[in-house]
């Protein structure tokens, strides 16, 4: 019988190692698995490549991760907000890596990295400084560069609802990055609002199958980043 | 009537008025974002947003915000009848795969030959951010630029050579200032369009490259344009 719950977040991230690669589901707060991300600072595991289109808000979720200085590389589109204060002081001080990647990119370097493609040929970037020892190459007259797929050790996901083999559906745009990464992480935690019974999704409704999922942990009420923010909350 | 340029607000709707019925619509952080204010009657436009919704609507009434129904720059939207969420593969798959039409957005520089700079100035400090820009200028059918002519301290915005990192090469079709609508082609930037009050002269003066002058009869400003 194949049951994928785990009972506690902190269980659930408890064998992340030193030095792992971790995809991190989100865009902003809206997706963000801030429970997981929290149970992964108090477990410690320091080392860390993060892989989130962003680098957190205020001093909670990814962004406390940051400030913990648990993570040496960020690999990201987009390392500012209008909260954002962690990650830029700890770059200023070159206390982290980042590699920049185009958002698209991003996306379909996941998306590739899940499907077993090691790297395809993107106009994105061409003619820019971001193109900079990237192999190019010319098809059918216009200019392309070779991007990699990427792949992680643990991906971190937020979901709507899962039922316990491990099948997902999301809410609005919280999906975002969330289904791509759990296809390209070898082992995949979701954190969901709700675990409900096998056989209630509608298998048409299913957005992850579970064949990408090896463990979900209910957090029924998650905390709103931006909340903790404004109330000034810094983790932990 | 003393009226000199066009607002911020005119310049979302000129370029309103160039968007076809039907098309499928990206609008950057910024003045773009004034757009959906001026469609045209008759005319739907589609709004596709980054972060996996197509369809976007206006944002809500205050105190209806949801933290998980957001567009690119991260402010609560609402979503229309007949709107779609995806994941971030399928929403670059619509940007890569040119299925959107148009994508309208800011800049700090744009040359003649249609380069757009818009994420960096590339200062030393700068912690580099890039976000969407460059596959929505790659892979968008058409890009239109709305910006003020000039920087603040006067400078133009519209030059031969980007001095910033580009976002793109040769990627702009058109750019709608405050000043003009100004076309780009092969031969550089070509006057579509003075704003009311404005002069060819003076645009050339702003204006830190050759300005060519438009081939046909100066159209009315303001006139609907299909």
């Amino acid at each position: 019988m194949i049951d994928k719950r785990i009972k506690t977040v902190a269980a659930s991230v408890a064998d992340i190692p030193n030095g792992a690669t971790i995809m991190v589901g989100g865009f902003g707060e809206a997706g963000s698995p801030t429970e997981l991300i929290h149970a992964l600072i108090d477990q410690g595991a320091k080392d860390l490549t993060v892989i989130n289109n962003n680098t957190g808000n205020g001093e909670v979720g990814l962004a406390a991760l940051i400030g913990a200085g648990q993570v040496r590389k960020m690999i990201c589109s987009y390392p500012r907000s209008s909260h954002s204060k962690v990650f830029p002081e700890l770059y200023r001080a070159g206390k982290i890596e980042l590699e920049i990647v185009p958002q698209g990119t991003l996306a379909e370097r996941i998306r590739a990295g899940g499907a077993g493609i090691p790297a395809f040929y993107t106009a994105t970037t061409v003619g820019t400084p971001l193109a900079k020892g990237k192999e190019a190459r010319l098809i059918k007259g216009r200019d392309y560069v070779l991007e990699y797929g990427l792949t992680a050790d643990y991906a971190l996901i937020k979901c709507e609802k899962a039922d316990a083999k491990g099948n997902l559906i999301y809410n609005k745009t919280a999906r975002n990055f969330n289904p791509i990464m759990c296809t390209a992480a070898t082992v995949t935690i979701v954190q969901t609002r709700e675990i409900v019974e096998v056989g209630a999704l509608d298998p048409e409704h299913i957005v992850t199958p579970n064949i990408y999922v090896d463990r979900v942990v209910e957090v029924a009420q998650p905390v709103i980043e931006s909340q903790l923010i404004a109330k000034g909350v810094q983790y932990p | 009537m003393s009226m000199k340029g066009w607002s911020r607000e005119q310049m979302a709707e000129q370029v309103a008025l160039d968007i076809p019925d039907g098309s499928y619509v990206n609008l950057g952080i910024g003045i773009p974002e004034l757009v959906t204010k001026f469609v045209p009657e008759g005319r739907e436009f589609i709004y596709h947003t980054e972060n996996g919704l197509l369809g976007m609507g206006p944002a809500p009434t205050p105190g209806q915000e949801d933290p998980e129904l957001i567009n690119a720059g991260k402010k609560a939207v609402t979503a229309e009848p007949g709107a779609s969420y995806f994941h971030h593969g399928d929403s670059f798959t619509m940007i890569r795969g040119g299925h959107i039409d148009v994508c309208v957005l800011g800049t700090m520089q744009i040359s003649q030959h249609g380069d757009l700079a818009n994420w960096s100035t590339g200062a030393p400090d700068a912690i580099p951010a890039v976000g969407g820009a460059m596959d929505l200028v790659a892979g968008v059918k058409t890009i239109f630029v709305i910006s003020q002519h000039t920087t603040k301290t006067g400078i133009s915005k519209l030059v031969s050579t980007c001095s910033y990192p580009l976002t793109g090469k040769a990627v702009v079709s058109r750019i709608y200032t405050d000043l003009a609508i100004i076309d780009i082609k092969a031969e550089g930037f070509r006057l579509r369009e003075l704003a009311p009050g404005i002069s060819f002269d003076e645009v050339c003066a702003k204006t830190d490259a050759p300005l060519l002058p438009p081939l046909l009869l100066p159209p009315i400003a303001n006139e609907k344009r299909e």
